[in-house]
């Protein structure tokens, strides 16, 4: 059935919808209507689950660990300083590896103090050993979260369904959303093996000694670069089910494009719109959107990029001291690789500073500049830096 | 023996199977003249890596050279001697 939903509320029936049986979270803005939303269905007795009210976020996801380790399907959700707070926990989870969902709505980080979105948060625990995977609207986002449960439960690996705050987390979309037999279908009863059971008792969280923690790492790096063929698997399954199919990159009028922008989350649906403006003038130039950053695509963005003459590389994020986090891995999945485009990295989008389509036909226009001349001087750039309050404005 | 995804350990005596004996640098000698039996050196020692008697004896594949034993012994019988390896 079509309902007029927020992202936050398509996250929050898409736990309802999994079954989810404990909750663990502590509200932070903007992602506190998912939880508000579990605790009204809970309390409405539409939805049978342990909600686990904490003091803190580091607590949350504590909590999260323990009750996934007994093994029951476990969700819960954060934002920005919340997930810097779980970060010591995340990096558990991922090495004990309890498949536990939990949503990430996109928002800057302190300081200066901000509420408004970028993917910063998510960014800083990109080597967390958590999948992490993006949405571009809200339907996506109900359809993510609903595989992600497949996703982690069949790996063992926590899973992070990242979507932009405001822009998708407050604002109203149609979504489609199935029948509780139809996701019964699709989500199979939980089965964790040799959960925490005083009848069979088991040691999880053991001393990683010299001899044994380089091996755990690498099963861990193991199945989350396995996680890739799963995710693939799972979308097509969900898509027969359901209709609507997302792989681990989607493109977007890119196989003969010159000039391709490469993006995440919901400035791919800005992008898509500049880009049937070019087309429409027959200009080649198109756009990938990566899907899940992490497992990150090597391969299909070798395959999706590898013709163009340049790709600009457009997020909401920075890696202090280096470049943006997207770039810098999109690089790397070119060495070795002959010929490689000219990449061009844009820091935009800020703390919920918007992008503008004037700004992406810059963005065009510089890549364009730079296919004509085969070279790049600056490789990252700031799209609409206000020079004057930083003073390089003469 | 193949880890578990996590390093879950689901059967028991795992400490078992881990010899703790190479961490030592100092290895604990009973001089067998000197031991009485008492039993204190059994007691301390926090691995368990002794074995009550008269001499007491030392299991080198777990014992880590902490030192307790000689520390605690009210016969000074054993001596810490430093390991070699090759």
């Amino acid at each position: 059935m079509k309902q007029i939903l927020t992202g936050n509320e398509a996250a929050a029936i898409a736990a309802k919808l999994a079954r989810v049986k404990v909750i663990s979270a502590y509200p932070i803005t903007p992602q506190t209507t998912i939880v508000e939303k579990l605790a009204e269905f809970i309390a409405n007795g539409e939805f049978d689950a342990e909600y686990i009210k904490v003091e803190s976020e580091h607590s949350a996801m504590s909590a999260c660990i323990g009750a996934a380790a007994t093994g029951v399907r476990t969700y819960t959700a954060t934002s920005s300083q919340g997930l810097m707070l779980m970060s010591e926990m995340l990096f558990v989870a991922a090495g004990l590896r309890l498949p536990i969902v939990m949503a990430n709505v996109n928002r800057s980080l302190s300081a200066p103090l901000s509420i408004w979105c970028d993917q910063q948060d998510s960014m800083a625990v990109r080597d967390s050993g958590w999948v992490q995977l993006f949405c571009e609207n809200n339907q996506e986002i109900l359809d993510t979260s609903l595989q992600a449960f497949r996703v982690a439960e069949e790996l063992l690996l926590p899973v992070m369904v990242c979507y932009d705050g405001y822009i998708l987390s407050h604002t109203a979309e149609p979504v489609e959303v199935p029948e509780q037999a139809e996701v019964d279908g699709f989500i199979p009863p939980y089965n964790y093996p040799s959960p925490l059971d005083p009848e069979k008792p088991v040691t999880i969280g053991p001393v990683g000694v010299p001899e044994y923690y380089e091996e755990t790492r690498y099963m861990l790096q193991r199945a989350t670069r396995a996680s890739q063929e799963r995710i693939i698997k799972i979308g097509k399954e969900f898509k027969k089910r359901f209709g609507r199919g997302y792989g681990l990159i989607e493109r977007y009028h890119s196989d003969d494009a010159d000039i391709i922008m490469l993006t995440m989350g919901s400035l791919s649906s800005s992008v898509k719109d500049i880009v049937d403006r070019y087309r429409k003038r027959g200009e080649k130039i198109g756009l990938v959107q990566v899907r899940s950053f992490r497992p990150f695509p090597v391969g299909e963005l070798i395959d999706a990029l590898g013709h163009a003459k340049v790709v600009t590389i457009l997020e909401k994020d920075i890696s202090l001291g280096s470049a943006g986090g997207l770039f810098l891995d999109t690089a790397a999945s070119f060495i070795n690789v002959e010929p490689a485009p000219l990449m061009l990295n844009f820091i935009c989008g800020l703390a919920g500073r918007d992008i503008s389509p004037l700004q992406i036909r810059e963005v065009v226009r510089e890549a364009a500049k730079a296919a004509d001349t085969g070279k790049v001087k600056h490789a990252v750039r700031w799209l609409g830096l206000r020079e004057k309050l930083v003073g390089l404005e003469k | 023996m193949k880890l578990k995804p996590g390093a879950k350990i689901t059967e028991p005596g795992s400490a078992e199977k881990y010899e703790t004996g190479s961490w030592r640098a100092f290895k604990p000698v009973v001089d067998a003249g000197k031991c009485t039996g008492c039993g204190i050196c059994w007691l301390y020692c926090p691995e368990p890596a002794i074995a009550k008697g008269k001499p007491a004896r030392i299991d080198y594949r777990y014992c880590k050279g902490c030192g307790i034993c000689a520390h605690e012994c009210p016969f000074k019988a054993i001596t810490m001697v430093e390991e070699e390896r090759k």
